[in-house]
Formats: structure tokens, sequence, C-alpha cells
């Protein structure tokens, strides 16, 4: 008599076939979409409350050089922004992570700063900075800079001791410790902010134009919303959806780059 | 080498005294919280010492430290997770910015330690066993005169660590390095062993430096024979004090 006779082979499940898997999610919008557009035809509901997708895609490409144009510029601002307080970001972090002194007088203004709505910060930086493209940045920069600041500080300290102790045992300088150890460690950390700071710097660069602007995504907005051009309004915030996308992809695609080595499969 | 140290206000090691001859293989054998562990990092010059003195290969910790005079290797492997076997077993060259053919010196090493074909292999994609035979290679690379090991095998299952065993005697054999071993498996400290240290708890101190009278080269046979258990029998005895109620 066997208890357990095991006999057989284990054969991995094969993958759904990747089509199907990208065609789920699409047919998700479509539908959406189509409700959408059902539910203002039958219900008749005016186009200057809510256009239905359209004439919103009819708008979009009648008004598509104008919305070139003022993209142009929001691009300016974000990315301005991503790179300005992203950059400032890491090297404090690098700071903090170098000296306790450094982190325990400078992180409370950071947290002050932060503490500070954006949108009461930009009329004062317009006033300060002028019309031009330099408060956008500002404020783009200041939205990216916080978390990034954050979650780079926790990457650099995110080292094993015991990679600290082989680091000693090796003799490695401060510097060789930042470069071989702790700056690759980091990076996972640092690209989950970069992350959510691409979507953040459209944001700020849109809230900034709100201010004071005659160009940009932001100034379309609200001389769409005065004019009652409803499918204007609702062109330009897609424009400004899929520019966060672009940005967020941007990042994604620099992290598979970069951050090789972690597996898609949970390690260990 | 000599310590004689004790560490820190809660007097992590006592009295501790200890000498080891080149080319001979020890092993500090103890429960949990004896101090095995900080002698080690005591004679690597990870921590130092409170008072007492330590000397490695004739000199000062500090100083055996930054003339690669031992390696070490640690109870998890340590890799860098972003380099390639490879570039893991080079690290100890480029920080140390010694350009003497460093990737022939690490492919013989990836080859010592059973490697060869897997320098091009990510640590997520090797085995726990093959991973602490890369921190193994990576620990040799500087051609130290002292191995110093802290429980490189305890997070390894028991046909692994077996097997790992037997690898070290090879690598051992074939490098010629004094070896401070750290384990807290009786069984493992003998087969491995050319002497074994028993320390004992609060604070650390030696209890017994016991001689294994095995014959070399060591066969995984002889753990079943009356001599390799009357040493462990006596290892025992010699923890046994140590074991407390609320340990």
């Amino acid at each position: 008599m066997t208890a357990v006779n095991a006999v057989g082979r284990a054969v991995a499940p094969p993958r759904r076939a990747s089509p199907l898997r990208g065609l789920v999610p699409a047919l998700g919008i479509l539908a959406l979409l189509a409700y959408w557009e059902l539910h203002i035809r039958v219900f008749q509901v005016p186009h200057y409350l809510v256009p239905p997708p359209s004439v919103i895609a009819q708008t979009f490409v009648a008004e598509w050089p104008t919305l070139q144009r003022n993209v142009g510029a929001t691009v300016i601002e974000a990315a301005g922004g991503f790179l300005i307080g992203n950059s400032i970001a890491i090297l404090l972090a690098i700071l903090f992570v170098h000296s306790k002194t450094m982190e325990r007088t400078l992180f409370p203004i950071a947290v002050a700063v932060r503490t500070v709505p954006i949108i009461a910060i930009a009329p004062i930086l317009v006033l300060l900075l002028g019309n031009g493209y330099a408060p956008k940045i500002v404020i783009a920069a200041l939205i990216c800079f916080f978390p990034t600041l954050v979650n780079m500080v926790r990457g650099l300290e995110a080292v094993e001791p015991s990679a600290l102790e082989l680091m000693r045992v090796l003799s490695a300088t401060r510097r060789q410790t930042f470069f071989k150890l702790r700056l690759p460690s980091s990076l996972p950390f640092l690209f989950a902010a970069l992350k959510i700071s691409s979507a953040s710097s459209v944001i700020g660069a849109i809230v900034a134009e709100w201010i004071g602007a005659d160009v940009g995504l932001g100034y379309l907005i609200i001389v769409s919303t005065f004019e009652f051009r409803t499918g204007l309004l609702y062109a330009t915030t897609v424009t400004a959806s899929f520019l966060a996308l672009a940005l967020f992809l941007a990042i994604v695609v620099v992290e598979r780059l970069i951050v090789r080595w972690q597996p898609d499969a949970p390690q260990r | 080498m000599t310590f004689s140290t004790s560490s820190g206000p809660l007097r992590a090691l006592d009295g501790v005294s200890l000498v080891i001859r080149p080319g001979e293989f020890v092993s500090l054998l103890g429960p949990s919280g004896c101090g095995k562990s900080t002698l080690l990092r005591l004679v690597a010059d990870i921590l130092p010492p409170t008072n007492g003195t330590i000397s490695v290969a004739g000199e000062a910790p500090a100083i055996a430290r930054r003339r690669r005079a031992f390696g070490f290797v640690f109870q998890d492997p340590t890799l860098l997770a972003w380099r390639d076997a490879e570039q893991n077993v080079l690290l100890p060259l480029e920080i140390a910015a010694d350009g003497r053919n460093p990737r022939e010196r690490a492919q013989r090493l990836l080859q010592l330690v059973g490697l060869e074909r897997f320098g091009g292999a990510y640590p997520w994609q090797l085995s726990g066993g093959m991973r602490q035979r890369v921190a193994i290679a990576r620990a040799l690379i500087t051609e130290p005169k002292i191995l110093l090991m802290d429980e490189p095998f305890g997070a390894l299952d028991e046909i692994t660590r077996e097997y790992m065993n037997l690898e070290l005697l090879r690598i051992w054999d074939a490098t010629r390095t004094t070896i401070l071993f750290v384990t807290h498996s009786s069984p493992e400290a003998v087969f491995l062993s050319d002497r074994v240290v028993v320390m004992g708890t609060s604070p650390g101190r030696v209890k017994l430096d016991l001689r294994v009278e095995l014959l070399r080269p060591r066969d995984p046979a002889m753990k079943e024979t009356v001599e390799f258990a009357r040493h462990t029998g006596a290892l025992r005895r010699a923890l046994a004090g140590e074991m407390k109620l609320d340990a």
C-alpha cells in the first residue's frame, strides 16, 4: 500500500497570449467612451456642459495648432522644474547622508517648504519672478523636490549593515563606499520618486500658468473655461494627461535601461 | 595572533587570549551572544577593542586591513545585486586600485570555487550556496594570509552545507590560508578544524581549546566514527554549562 505515490511532471502552465492581455484594458476604455457618447446623445446633454468624445476628438484635430503651441511652453516648464527640483533633491540627499548636522538643520526647512500650499505660493512667485517661464519652473521644481528628497535619503541609507562592514574590511574610502555601494542601491528608490514627480511636474506647471501666463496648457484651460469652449477645455485636459503619461513612460524606459538587476519576480 | 580584549559597557568579551598559527584552521564555537562574531570583528578591525591587543599577521588589525592581509566572509553573501558574479569578485581589486590582470585572477578564483561558467550571472540568478561561493572567491582575490568566516554556511540547508564544508576544505588545501571560522555547529567545527575554541557567554570567554585529532584529508564518513563522536561529545559537555533556562 502506498500512502503517497508521486509520479509525474510539473510543467508551468503556458502564459496567456499577450495580444489578448493588451486588448482587455483597451476594450474597457472603449466601452466607457461608447457609454459617454450614448448617454449625451440619448439624454441630449448640451455640449457646452459636457461634450461627447466625438466632439472632443473633432476639437482636438481642429485646434491642434493651438494645442501644439501651448503644450510646448508647458513641456519646457514641467521638464525644467523636473530637472532642477530633482537635481537639488538628489544633491541635498547626498549631503544629508554624509552630515547628520546638515540633515538636522535643513530637513525642517524642506518640510516647511513642503507644507506651504502650491496654490498659495504660486501668486507670490509670479509677483517675484514675473510672467515668464521662471515662476512656473520654480513651482514645478518645488512640487518635485520633496518626494525625491525623502526617497533618495531612504535609498542611500537602505544599505545592509553587512555591506557597510564589507566596505570597511576592503578599506574603501567614503567616496568609494558612496559610488560603489550607496548610490547604486539607492537607484530603485530614486526611480520610484522620479515616477511620482514626473506627473506632479506637469501639475505644477499648469497650476502656475493659471496664476499668470499668456501661453501654456494651464492658460488654455482658463481661457477655454471663460469662453465656454468646453470642447477645447476637454481637449486641453486630455493633452495635459498625455503629457504627464509621456514623461512617466520616459522615466520607466530610463529605469529599465539603468536598473537592470531587479528581476520582475520578487527576489529570493 | 593574540587577543585579550573587552568591548563596550556590556562586556562582550573578557580575558580572551588566543594564538593561531599560520595555515591553521581554527573554529570558534559557542551559543548566540558569546561574542564569537565580536571577536572576529575585532580581528577584522570592523570594531575597535576597548582594551587589549590584537595582532594579525604580526601587525595591528587596522594596518593588516589596509594591507589586505585578511579576507572576510559574512553570514549572508553580501553580494552587490547590480554586479554579476565576476564583477562582485573584482570589487576588492577595484577598491585597492590593483590592476594586475584582475579579470584573469577573478576567473581563476571562480574556477577554484567551481563557478567558472557563472561569471556573468547576477546574484538573484544564483542559489544560496553559489552566492556564498562567490563571496568566498571575493574574499580570496586579494590573496589574503587569513580568511575570517562568520557563520558562512549558517543560512544554508543541511545538504548544501555539508557539500560546502567539503568545498571549503578543498579551497583551504589549494590556497593554504589560515582560517578563523565562526560556527554554532559542533559537528561542522570538528569536521573542518585543526582546533575548536569553545566560547562561553556573559562575558564571552574561552571555555575549551580542543585539538582535533582526526586525520586529513577529512572524509564525511569520519562523522560516523567513535573518534568523531568523542570530539563532539567533549564540545557538547563544554557547551552544556552554557545552557540556561532563559536562553
